[in-house]
């Protein structure tokens, strides 16, 4: 059964706080080869909250995604500040857009990541895809 | 290297070449790091089960990789936005060689207030890897 796309604009509940560690941010700075030890985080350490964020979305069986076949298509993310530690985050995803385009269920979704306080951190813009019956 | 400053670079100011070798050690490291535990950034089976040659390294692994020409360029706070679309799979065979990763960097067009936007080219195997990979970036 193809997604449904009567979901686009749904607003998911915020996610429980995510406290920031030096050593996860040294932990993924390393993942992807960057050795400096500067406090703040490489600019796409923020997936490591928006991915658990999204995933929660797209296994929530109204919007019948098809998880066995996911693939991230695209990401991008606009940075009000750098993540640093200490940072408290929580992540809110909104459904931008639904749609179906030759076999294929697209989703695209835009996560907030924000401070325990309410200061917007970043803004993630994601689209996934899954390869449908049809 | 002093960091770039915004009246010294123009359009077409080229960014250190990065290159980096990815092997499927790599994945797994990455994968716990990020918290992205999808089987076909590591297990054969799941892959070849979704279609796949071998295990790919995750989108974004190579994006994070890629950006590094940036970051080490300008510095991460320098990073205002970033992204790409994972334009093709970045095969990555359980080889002592893996495979490598070469991202070039360029200021594409200066925004005013001390923002350029740098477009990236990001290969593999000679292969263009993301489509429109780019970060607009604020320099001192």
């Amino acid at each position: 059964m193809p997604l449904d796309t009567a979901l686009a604009g749904r607003v998911y509940p915020a996610t429980e706080p995510y406290l920031v560690s030096r050593e996860k941010i040294r932990e993924f700075a390393r993942a992807i080869g960057d050795s400096s030890e500067a406090a703040q985080a490489p600019p796409t350490f923020a997936v490591v909250v928006t991915m658990q964020a999204e995933l929660r979305v797209v296994f929530d069986p109204e919007l019948r995604f098809d998880t066995a076949r996911l693939l991230h298509r695209e990401q991008r993310f606009e940075h009000r500040r750098p993540i640093e530690p200490g940072d408290e985050l929580t992540v809110t995803v909104t459904v931008a857009e639904v749609d179906h385009v030759g076999g294929t269920d697209v989703l695209a979704l835009t996560s907030e990541v924000r401070t325990t306080e309410g200061e917007l951190i970043c803004t993630g813009i994601s689209t996934l895809i899954a390869r449908s019956d049809g | 290297m002093a960091e770039p400053r915004y009246e010294e670079v123009a359009v077409g100011t080229r960014l250190p070449r990065l290159t980096h070798v990815l092997r499927r050690g790599d994945l797994v490291i990455y994968a716990g790091a990020s918290g992205d535990f999808n089987p076909i950034h590591w297990s054969e089976r799941a892959a070849a089960q979704a279609g796949l040659p071998t295990v790919i390294a995750h989108g974004m692994l190579t994006l994070g990789v890629a950006l590094r020409a940036v970051t080490e360029w300008a510095g991460r706070e320098a990073v205002l936005e970033c992204g790409a679309r994972f334009a093709a799979a970045v095969p990555v065979p359980d080889t002592d060689e893996g495979v490598e990763i070469v991202a070039d960097g360029i200021v594409a067009e200066k925004l005013g207030e001390g923002r350029v936007r740098v477009d990236l080219t990001v290969r593999c195997a000679g292969e263009k890897v993301l489509a429109r990979p780019r970060a607009m970036v604020r320099l001192s």
